[in-house]
């Protein structure tokens, strides 16, 4: 167990370590460098005044140099600073953080949740109005652009039928303390996380049915049916149990994604998150901030997927550990 | 061939997405034809609401919506069809390679690909397109990087299929060249696959590139539909049609490239049982 937590851990540290070599490229591949941009926030500079950032920056140092410098400042945490917002990076991304995991934790219970049932029940009634139902559902969530939906739900459920605020956390003038406090978020947090929880919904029903059907026809079933159980226990005890698997392997899979996602759906909502960060430091065109935010989005899914290959073990101990 | 045709005509959902996918085709190819001036050239009172004087209405510069989606419909295919062929180009080397010859190099590249997997895609897309500054050749180059790794590892695992074949181990035994077995007897067997994937990749293409213009990260001089989207989000609460038609043929085309993509699927492995 130790040695394979060890061994991930090791995996993870590298695709991290990829990633901010990446990132580094892509600074320069970027015009200009750090002294420009400095530059270009005091207004003017002679050229005596931008060889000396350089220097002060070790931009005039070997490339490997630099990419040694920017590794030790990034394991340290230390990603910048963010001129426009006049804040260190990642103290924006640790403030920004919170609202982004509580947008992505709804949606991921609820996507997974309903995606189950609602692939069980396809599963269970195949070919009939609640398999074609589902099956229908699918293909319209997958053709669907995330940020269009959205949009699609503010004018019917904000503007046209007035029930859920169009946009933000919480109604920040109202100064709700406590429990009100509690409802007022959940109020603004329906529309984004529906809006994002149709796609992933579809993707894990259709998994889900796909998955009921393959248990279905397994040895164990039959056995189960020659046992003289019925077909409710069957599919509860047996079938069900085996078929959610995969379902909770892809979940895992699917959290970069759902990052991604997140982009457009806090920018429709302005969700005060990571991606309307990333959306806010697109137009301010703070490249640096970008890439924080890219480097720690990636840092939160290897830990996610990290701990749901920790979980799967606990949860079905056949599963190897190699 | 007769037998593959017959079998997609037999699939209603299938024919119905051709049917759309070739009116959306059509659309695109004759836009300059029917609009021959500019979608981006005023042509009368902006908020105009669609079914007036014209089709889908106008936006809030007084353009011509229906002009400025036939337009869209050219930038999301052609950008969802580039995109698509070099990540497929890309995503077979890449498997093939790993597939075939196996060892080391499988390990490497596999590796390399699950790293590519692991990135939040949409930020990586978001992020090189603004590293390199928004234009057609940015936005297909950031789609194809982030497209190509669900090709690679399928190209992998059919590589693998059907290097195990006896056939194959006999070509060996006659001495053939690596790339006469590549070519000629591996990549033939795993074409249906590829296909498939590949068609299924481009409306994923489509829907990143709607995505990502929509964030305003698209070529300026280009009409695509997620820029009409981002565009028209500031007037959603007086024109919702200026946001609501373009998301509708995004939805269309998407679908209708889906629907295809299945029925290919179950015409060219009919031996599958369609689950």
């Amino acid at each position: 167990m130790l040695t394979f937590i060890g061994r991930r851990l090791l995996q993870g540290a590298l695709i991290v370590f990829v990633i901010l070599c990446l990132n580094f490229g892509l600074v320069q591949l970027a015009p200009g460098d750090a002294a420009d941009v400095l530059a270009g926030e005091a207004g003017a500079a002679t050229p005596e005044y931008m060889a000396q950032l350089r220097e002060k920056f070790g931009l005039d140092q070997p490339r490997y140099v630099q990419l040694g410098a920017y590794l030790k400042r990034a394991v340290t945490l230390d990603l910048g600073y963010s001129f426009r917002f006049g804040q260190s990076v990642s103290e924006l991304i640790l403030s920004r953080l919170g609202p982004t995991l509580l947008l992505m934790g709804t949606v991921l219970l609820l996507s997974v949740g309903f995606g189950i049932l609602l692939g069980a029940v396809a599963a269970r009634h195949l070919n009939r109005w609640q398999d074609n139902l589902v099956s229908s559902l699918v293909v319209f969530a997958y053709a669907t652009p995330v940020f269009w939906a959205g949009l699609m739900l503010i004018v019917i459920f904000s503007i046209k039928l007035g029930w859920f605020p169009t946009s933000g956390m919480e109604n920040v003038t109202a100064f709700h303390t406590g429990w009100r406090r509690v409802a007022d978020i959940a109020h603004h947090l329906v529309l984004p996380a529906i809006t994002l929880t149709m796609f992933y919904l579809a993707l894990y029903a259709r998994l889900m049915r796909a998955s009921v059907l393959e248990q279905s026809s397994m040895d164990y079933v039959t056995t189960a049916r020659a046992k003289g159980l019925t077909e409710r226990q069957i599919a509860r005890r047996h079938i069900l149990r085996n078929a959610v698997q995969p379902v909770v392997t892809m979940a895992g899979l699917q959290v970069g994604a759902l990052l991604g996602g997140s982009v457009v759906v806090e920018t429709v909502f302005a969700w005060p998150g990571l991606g309307l960060l990333a959306y806010d430091s697109l137009f301010a065109r703070d490249l640096n901030l970008l890439l924080g935010i890219f480097f720690v989005s990636a840092c939160l899914v290897v830990m996610v997927n990290l701990l749901v290959d920790i979980a799967y073990s606990i949860i079905d101990p056949r599963v190897k550990l190699s | 061939m007769k037998d593959f045709a017959s079998r997609f005509m037999r699939n209603k959902p299938a024919v119905l997405g051709l049917a759309l996918l070739l009116f959306v085709v059509g659309v695109a190819l004759l836009a300059p034809v029917i609009y021959p001036r500019s979608p981006f050239e005023m042509v009368g009172a902006p908020f105009q609401p669609p079914f007036g004087a014209y089709l889908f209405g106008t936006d809030m510069l007084g353009r011509d919506l229906t002009a400025a989606v036939a337009y869209g419909a050219r930038v999301s295919l052609l950008i969802g069809l580039v995109a698509t062929a070099i990540a497929v180009l890309v995503g077979v080397t890449v498997g093939g390679l790993a597939g075939y010859f196996g060892g080391w190099l499988d390990t490497v590249l596999m590796r390399v690909t699950e790293i590519f997997q692991t990135i939040p895609f949409f930020l990586f897309a978001i992020l090189l397109v603004a590293v390199l500054t928004p234009s057609l050749g940015s936005v297909v180059f950031a789609i194809a990087v982030v497209s190509w790794p669900p090709m690679a590892r399928l190209v992998r695992g059919e590589f693998i299929r059907v290097r195990g074949y006896e056939f194959i181990q006999a070509c060996v035994s006659m001495g053939m060249s690596h790339r006469r077995i590549i070519f000629l007897h591996i990549l033939p067997n795993a074409l249906s696959a590829i296909i498939v994937t590949g068609s299924l990749m481009v409306a994923s293409a489509i829907l990143i590139e709607a995505g990502l213009s929509f964030l305003g990260l698209s070529d300026a001089n280009t009409m695509s539909w997620g820029y009409i989207i981002g565009a028209g989000r500031s007037v959603l609460r007086m024109a919702w049609w200026v946001c609501a038609i373009p998301g509708l043929a995004i939805l269309l085309t998407v679908m209708a490239i889906n629907l295809v993509g299945e029925g290919l699927n179950d015409a060219l492995n009919p031996r599958l049982k369609r689950l």
